[in-house]
This record gives C-alpha cells, structure tokens and sequence, in this order.
C-alpha cells in the first residue's frame, strides 16, 4: 500500500471476498462489517493520497475478537445472552486500532465469554481449523486464528486469559502474543477473569504480531490495572532475532508423560536450532507449575462467577419471563437459564461454590497461595535464564466433539499456557512444524518476565528466520488449500 | 476428597440465579464433582506461612481530577436495554405476590 501497489480499499475488497469464499466452511466470523470496513480503508486511502505520514499498519485489514467492544457494531462474546447487542462505546484497543488506521473487518467466533479451549462453546456454533476442517481451531479465541490461517484476514486481536490467544495460535500454525498482564488496556473488554485477561495480538509472522503489539499497548488512564511505562521494544525485536547469549530455560516440568511425541519432537529440534544460533540452553524446574491447572480452575471461575453476574436482563443482554406474572429475581434467573451456554453455568457454579461461605479459604485462598508459589517459580527461574521455553500445548488440535463432554480433558490442554497468566507475565506462541502423527500445526512457548516482552519476540524471530530457510517460507505456506464454496 | 451433590448443585445454581432443569442438573453435577476433585489438590500444596496473590500486579487505588468529561447521553446508556421508559430502565416488580 506505501509503494501504491495496491490501495486499502482493494486490500480490504480481497479480504471481504475471501471470507465470502470460504468463512462457511471455517465460521471464523460472527459479524463481518462490510460498509464500515470499506470506509475505513477509503479514509486511510485519502489520508494516503494527500501524503499524510500514516503509522505502519495503517490500511491493513484485522479481524476482532467478539470480546472487543466496538460501538455500533454487533458484540456477544460468543454469547446469547448479548445476541444484537451493539454497544455504544469503543474499547480503548479498538480506539487504538481505529487510530492506527487499521481496517476492522469484523467480529471473530469465540468460545462463550472466552470459556473454553475448542471454539466449541459458542452459541453460535464452532470454528474449524483451516488446516484440516474436521479439528478444532483451539479456544477460545478459534476465530480470530482461524481468520488469520485461513486467509480471511492478515491480523487479529484476541484475549488470552489462561492462553486463548497462544493456544489457537499453535493449533492453527500462526503467532499468537499474550503482552505482560497491564501491557494492553482492559476497558471495554467483555470481562471473564479480570485478574488475568489480557488482549494481544495474532498474525502470521513475528514482525507482524509485534507491529500490531507496537499498535495497541501501552498505559491508559481508562484502566486501573494498565501498567505506566513505556512499551517494550517489541517491533526492534522482531526485526533483530539475534538469540546469541540469550539463556533459554526447559522447563521440566512442561512435558514428558501426556504430550504428544510429534508435539515434544518439533519442540526439542526447535530447542537444537536456538542452541546452533548461540543461544545457552539449560534445564529449568518450576516444581509448582502442576499446580497451576487447578488453582486457575479456582481463580477464574471465582473472578467469572462475579463478572457475569451483571448479565441480570435488567439493563442490557436477553430478558425472558417479564409477562408481568415474574419477578426481577425469577426474569433473571430465567434469562441466565436461556442466554448461558452448559460450560458458562458449569463456571459460575463452580465460582458460587469456591467463594461460598466455609468453601472460600479451601479454595480460593488456597488458590492464591499456589498462585504465590508459581509467581516465586518464574522469578526463581529468572535469576538463571533469560526466558522460558515449553510447547505451546501437550497435543495438536484435536477432532471436532472429542473433548466437549470430558471438561478435565478439555482444561489440560491449557497446562503450558496458564501458569503465565497467574504471575502476569509475558508469553508467546510461535509456529514450529508440523506434527509427524497428524501433519497438525505445534506451537513453541516462549515466556518472559513481565514488561520484557520484547525477549518473546527475539526467540520467535530467531527461530521463525531459520525455520523458514528450512521450509522455504513460513508455515503458514505448507498450509493446504481451502476449497473455495461459493 | 470433597465432593458435592446434586442437591448442592441446585442450591448454589439458585444463589448464582441460574434455573437449572432437571436434566441440566443431571449433567452437570457428576461433571462438577470430577472437576472439584481436580481443583482440590491446591489445598495439598500451599502452606499457612505462604501469602496469598490476588492479583498479578500491585494495586494501587486510582484516583482522577474531579471533573465534567463527556459520557454516554441517556439515549446511549440506555439502547441496550430489553425495556425503557421515561428515560429510565424499565424492570419486572422486585417482589414477589407473598
């Protein structure tokens, strides 16, 4: 678009047409914002065209996480309980984006209140990966990676809450950041567990995820918890990947029994790869990481259980049995019955539960002290490495209905990703082969200490530059066709 | 290891105001027994001298210059609502006939 080769508009054009072709096979899409994103990119061309100095992403066309409000334009969270809710403000990425000139091309599918790790919880049905239609994109931002690998868009915004952005991301073959917790504002993001959700970016390629990352961080007032401090040097990271020196932890404990061998091969030949650019390597252990899985499952549905509660039909969102024969309590009790999916009530139930009255310090303040003892694991390991290595996930993206009705198997998959989202810190997920077993997309893990987000982006270019002289491109180009429907 | 009932389940799905039917309640309780036999190993861990995180990073309470800024209008704060009128969000009763 700089060189004139081509304008936003028609980059945007291709983009629309290319979800018309073929977002009914792949459903990464809930809303697409056709006129909206064409005046957009109309606006940019203009700007362009009386020789404005535009930012580097301006023009290019991004899909956002349904989570994300954007005023004016249909927001659900995945839910039926916001079914046509359009809200009447931006969130501050969306502002962020909006200023960047970036061009929204519409909303992603997504797991119910980004509840989930298959885009299976969706109310309005599931997301394919567009590696192999039949598995499960990963959750609970599917859409936004599925977007990205299926051609639909070039970026995406997701929210990683215990690794919704990293675990679609390796599941689907593109780069999926989680910023430092406090790195990227919180305000109008649809809440699930404020202690943890953090936005971030999704793309195809290192520079691209840091570009859009460069875009959408940093402090805002709007947000209590937004961290004052200049955002890391992510975009010279990308461009530089130089891991020579850099100390690269394994963490024990992030593997072996219950990962897939296709999964722990690509891993360990990226581990080789790191170490022949010149990175040190060293076994790292973070004893109480086994720990993490269940304490998350306490702190989320706790935090979830709280944040739903305003769905209470009275001031927006679904409202069933208000014929005058119901009261409040019963209109809301049965608008939460009718707008909530099965894993949304197995949550807030679970949360009611750990918070109740001679429940909460089993629980919940048990929770806490593990997530204590995780935070001390990671600043321990950080005296010793730089930054922390493990896959992304234990599998590759699994078929379609597989997990849906065994919950514990489901919250495994999420076993690499957690521990990160309890201490705050930064983490990353960057494409490393294909697993022999499936020909299935695995993700490499990358974790930094918080506000050193920059170190993910150094390890994901070193190795995203030696693996593709290897491949001959990234690996989205080993990505098979999509049969164009319609 | 604790575990919990159905009947425990129908009761914390009323506190959480949810109305769940019977065949929910059917499903859903096994499956949240399994799960709180999962989540219970936290108390196998964490010792009493250990403190509690709440949160990631330390908060601190934010506060701002006591000012006008322009907000939503009334038309905006209220166009999501499944009921209005007079400006105002319009609710079912509070009370029950009894």
């Amino acid at each position: 678009m700089k060189s004139g080769q081509a304008s936003s508009v028609e980059v945007t054009q291709a983009h629309l047409d290319r979800i018309a072709a073929v977002d009914g096979d792949v459903h990464a899409f809930l809303h697409v914002d056709t006129e909206g994103a064409l005046a957009q990119a109309r606006a940019v061309d203009d700007k362009r065209a009386a020789g404005e100095q535009l930012a580097p992403l301006a023009g290019v066309p991004l899909a956002l996480k349904d989570v994300l409000t954007q005023e004016g334009v249909p927001t659900t969270a995945g839910s039926k309980i916001l079914e046509g809710w359009k809200p009447p403000y931006d969130a501050t990425v969306v502002q962020r984006l909006k200023a960047a000139g970036i061009v929204i091309l519409g909303k992603t599918n997504m797991d119910e209140f980004a509840m989930g790790s298959s885009t299976e919880n969706s109310a309005y049905g599931t997301t394919h990966n567009p590696w192999d239609l039949s598995r499960i994109p990963g959750g609970s931002g599917g859409g936004s990676s599925a977007a990205i690998s299926a051609y639909e868009a070039p970026l995406a915004i997701g929210t990683d809450t215990g690794g919704s952005i990293r675990q679609p991301g390796a599941f689907t073959g593109t780069v999926g950041v989680k910023p430092t917790y406090g790195g990227t504002s919180r305000y109008g993001l649809i809440a699930l567990a404020s202690s943890l959700d953090t936005p971030g970016p999704c793309a195809r390629t290192t520079l691209d995820a840091a570009l859009l990352h460069e875009a959408i961080a940093g402090y805002d007032p709007m947000d209590s918890t937004s961290i004052n401090q200049p955002v890391p040097a992510v975009v010279e990271a990308a461009r530089n990947g130089d891991v020579s020196g850099l100390r690269i932890g394994v963490v024990k404990e992030l593997g072996g029994e219950g990962y897939q061998p296709g999964v722990e091969a690509r891993f360990h030949e990226a581990v080789e790869l790191l170490t022949k650019l010149g990175a040190e390597v060293v076994e790292v252990s973070c004893p109480h990481f086994e720990y993490a899985l269940p304490a998350y499952y306490l702190i989320l549905p706790s935090e979830a259980s709280s944040n739903l509660a305003k769905f209470d039909a009275m001031r927006y969102g679904l409202r069933v049995g208000d014929d005058g024969t119901n009261s409040a309590e019963k209109v809301t009790s049965l608008s939460r019955e009718a707008g909530f999916g099965a894993e949304v009530k197995r949550r807030i139930i679970l949360g009611t539960h750990a918070l109740s009255s001679g429940y909460y310090d089993a629980y919940y303040g048990q929770a806490q002290k593990v997530r204590t003892l995780i935070a001390r694991d990671f600043a321990k390991a950080y005296e010793q490495v730089d930054v922390l290595v493990s896959p992304a996930t234990p599998t590759t993206a699994f078929a379609i209905g597989d997990r849906i009705d065994d919950p514990i198997a489901m919250y495994k998959n999420d076993l690499c990703t957690i521990p990160s989202n309890l201490a705050g810190n930064a983490a990353a997920s960057f494409p490393c082969g294909l697993a022999d077993e499936d020909g299935m997309p695995v993700g490499f893990h990358v974790m930094a200490p918080v506000m050193r987000d920059d170190l993910c982006y150094t390890v994901g270019a070193a190795l995203e530059s030696a693996l593709a002289e290897q491949w001959g491109g990234v690996l989205m180009t080993k990505a098979p066709e999509l049969e164009v429907t319609r | 290891m604790p575990s919990i009932t159905r009947e425990e389940v129908a009761h914390l799905a009323r506190l959480a105001r949810i109305e769940l039917s019977d065949d929910e309640l059917d499903h859903l309780a096994p499956q949240l027994d399994q799960i709180i036999g999962l989540v219970g190993q936290v108390s196998q861990v964490a010792a009493d001298d250990i403190p509690p995180t709440s949160h990631a990073l330390p908060l601190t309470n934010v506060m701002r210059a006591d000012e006008n800024v322009p907000c939503l209008t009334p038309e905006q704060a209220l166009s999501g609502a499944p009921a209005q009128e007079g400006q105002r969000f319009r609710v079912p009763r509070i009370l029950e006939e009894d």
